[in-house]
């Protein structure tokens, strides 16, 4: 039944966005953008563009910069902040290790993935950011199917699911205490699917690591992971070049690339519905345990 | 693309899981890992079969008690629609999140156990989906297979619902009933053969046949102003526009407006999204409003068409769901949010309380605590602009918050 493409992106998804965008400037002080410059960080920046046009955006992007990201990434991240001259804040992984408020893993699975969480904490306290505005969707991972548009965190920015607010109709409460902040998710209700149709829709520019690229790679555990001087391997993993692209943005110890030779957006947008695998089935950092997001947003993570 | 939104509410164990377990597994829209980790999860359950029913109980306290806790969102789409699944609880103490859930729909989902029929949930959620006014109601007799898919069985209860449609308030709504078997996938994306006395459509095929106009086309206009945008920029000095989502009726460049409260009265100049110039702005459409001259109009304020504007209301009638551990206090101030319009509300006193089991009031009960539904009466420090909730759903509806907590704390529906 669903073999068949739809091509069209469901309007009532960007007009609902857009309306939580307008309720966040107006019911926060210092609301910012979480960027990662994955594709759903750059949909949230276009959302934000359309909803206060032809003024400018009226939040600032505040990237997480684990060390570890692809340089294509930065890259785009750059020319997109140049190009809609929004404010641009990052903060580093590598100075809170420094700070010795974390510390790095070991091992041959060592990520900055969980580290990044102390970072993100330290950066909303420091800027006073009461709203982080996040591209996560519900469609991606169970515990985030239960996550609320408007989503309440305690000073120690920890999510707790049984004390959500209701959320009723369209109606957002953004009211919160001192020290508390807000996490919005525009894009709940959006599928990977809705995203990628409206990237083709909007025209929007992407990183290149989404099309397929030949590029130096290891097998792991059935998966094939971006050879770089982050990731530790052992003697039996030797790198081999291959065509692939990546179906998510994450650091490059984390995020598994897929074999193909998709270099346009409707032969990824196919490759994505006869897809066997899920998109966070390609994040080593959720595979950790059945519960590993559920943690992980609990400490505090987007 | 139409996106339908649909609520879905059960009792413990009667199969609601398992249906959109299965609904997901019959449009292909579980990716092949995420079905390798359920017939592996199935498995280290001492199951024979794979629980389709796991794909949705997301929550690690859900996975340990076997139940589900909140609101989960489910996503599927088909070539002509794109679905949201809001799956609400069935247990009695998570009431809130079933009205949660609703708010948004367009169809409600009602499951019941063949062999158990009409149980004391059903009239519970059944209540919830009138009250709110959801346009279609469908209900999935579950389990055919456990009684032999008897007609008969059927029948009986389609009979015994027929009694509480014959009671209920909103008269309008749409309803069918479905003979289904979820665990066997009978009646759900394709007819089944072992129902043959079943002449109607399918589960899914049903669903994409629904039409729906949001039942906003024929209500009066409504724009809420969301926020002011003012670039100042050499380019656009004296751009003022009013950035909103209708949320009710349509605009049309050159319509007259008036602008709630200050009754001033302009035109429409633009009405645009981004770089596009529209003609028309419909209902639930993000949009920018440009008028022909200044007017007081800002955040929180409503533009509407003169001589079709809604009441101010200061004396608010309005049955209430009440949905937080602190009970309603008598006498206390809360925040009243319409829409996104927040006034101070005093809550002058409680009518009567609705036991939604039986649809009777009671009228000696004066007291409004988690998961009841009354009705009260409010006086608010200012007027809001809101319609009767049966007489205009998208512009009726409130919050109430609480000042010190910050909780939502219920959620009403204008009289």
């Amino acid at each position: 039944m669903s073999n068949q493409i739809n091509w069209e992106f469901p309007q009532a998804l960007e007009d609902e966005a857009i309306y939580i965008l307008r309720e966040t400037a107006a019911q926060f002080e210092r609301p910012a953008i979480l960027f990662s410059g994955g594709k759903d960080s750059i949909t949230i920046v276009r959302l934000a563009q359309k909803a206060f046009y032809p003024g400018k955006i009226p939040f600032p992007l505040l990237h997480i910069d684990t060390g570890h990201n692809f340089p294509e990434t930065i890259e785009f991240r750059d020319q997109l902040v140049a190009s809609l001259g929004v404010d641009l804040v990052v903060r580093n992984v590598q100075d809170s290790i420094n700070q010795g408020k974390v510390q790095e893993e070991t091992g041959k699975y060592a990520s900055r993935n969980a580290l990044q969480t102390v970072t993100l904490l330290d950066a909303i306290e420091e800027m006073k950011y009461d709203a982080c505005i996040g591209g996560a969707r519900r469609d991606e991972e169970k515990a985030r199917a239960k996550e609320r548009i408007f989503s309440v965190r305690d000073e120690f920015g920890q999510w707790n699911a049984k004390m959500q607010r209701p959320e009723l109709f369209d109606m957002l409460n953004g009211k919160i205490h001192i020290g508390e902040g807000v996490r919005v998710f525009p894009i709940s209700n959006w599928t990977e699917l809705d995203v990628w149709n409206y990237i083709r829709r909007e025209k929007l520019d992407i990183p290149s690591i989404y099309f397929s690229h030949e590029r130096e790679i290891i097998e792991r555990d059935g998966m094939y992971w971006p050879y770089s001087p982050f990731l530790n391997t052992t003697e039996e993993e030797v790198p081999f070049k291959q065509k692939v692209r990546f179906r998510t943005v994450g650091d490059m110890t984390c995020t598994a690339a897929v074999i193909s030779e998709a270099d346009k957006l409707e032969d990824i947008i196919s490759e994505i519905l006869e897809a066997k695998i899920s998109e966070r089935g390609a994040r080593m950092d959720d595979k950790r345990s059945e519960a590993a997001m559920e943690k992980r947003k609990q400490a505090g993570y987007f | 693309m139409e996106v339908l939104r649909i609520t879905t509410s059960g009792s413990v164990d009667d199969g609601k899981s398992t249906l959109i377990g299965r609904l997901l597994y019959d449009t292909n829209s579980i990716p092949q890992d995420k079905l390798e980790a359920l017939h592996a999860a199935s498995k280290r359950k001492g199951l024979d079969f794979t629980d389709l029913s796991l794909l949705t109980d997301g929550l690690v306290a859900e996975r340990e008690q076997g139940i589900t806790i909140d609101v989960a969102h489910i996503y599927f789409s088909t070539p002509t629609r794109k679905y949201i699944i809001a799956d609400t609880p069935g247990h009695v103490e998570y009431t809130r999140n079933m009205v949660t859930g609703a708010s948004n729909a367009q169809v409600s989902l009602i499951l019941i156990d063949a062999r158990k029929g009409i149980v004391e949930q059903t009239y519970r959620h059944f209540f919830i989906a009138n009250l709110l006014r959801i346009p279609h109601l469908v209900v999935c007799i579950n389990k055919m297979d456990l009684v032999d898919y008897d007609q008969n069985r059927f029948n009986e209860i389609v009979t015994d619902f027929q009694q509480l449609l014959d009671n209920a308030a909103f008269k309008e709504q749409v309803v069918r009933f479905i003979p289904i078997s979820s665990i066997y996938g009978e009646n759900l994306a394709t007819r089944s053969e072992k129902i043959n006395w079943y002449k109607g459509e399918a589960l899914l095929e049903y669903l994409e046949q629904i039409t729906f106009d949001h039942g906003d086309s024929n209500h009066p206009a409504r724009f809420p102003v969301q926020h002011v945008i003012r670039p100042k920029t050499d380019a656009y000095h004296d751009f003022r526009g009013f950035a909103g989502k209708v949320a009710s009726g349509h605009f049309n460049v050159g319509d007259e407006v008036i602008s709630l409260p200050s009754m001033q009265t302009s035109r429409i100049k633009t009405i645009q999204q981004f770089e596009t110039q529209l003609a028309t702005a419909n209902a639930r459409e993000s949009v920018v409003i440009t008028l022909e001259n200044e007017i007081d109009t800002s955040r929180g304020n409503m533009l509407a068409k003169p001589g079709q504007e809604p009441a101010a209301l200061k004396e608010i009638s309005a049955h209430i769901c009440w949905m937080d551990q602190t009970k309603l206090v008598p006498g206390k101030t809360y925040l009243l949010q319409h829409g996104i319009n927040r006034v101070k509300a005093k809550v002058q006193g409680i009518q009567h309380v609705i036991e939604v089991t039986t649809n009777r009031t009671i009228e000696d009960k004066k007291e409004l605590g988690l998961n009841d539904i009354g009705k009260i009466t409010l006086k608010t420090a200012h007027p809001i602009f809101a319609d009767a909730y049966h007489v205009n759903p998208a512009n009726g509806a409130f919050i109430l918050v609480d000042e010190h907590s910050n909780a939502t704390v219920a959620v009403g529906f204008v009289e």
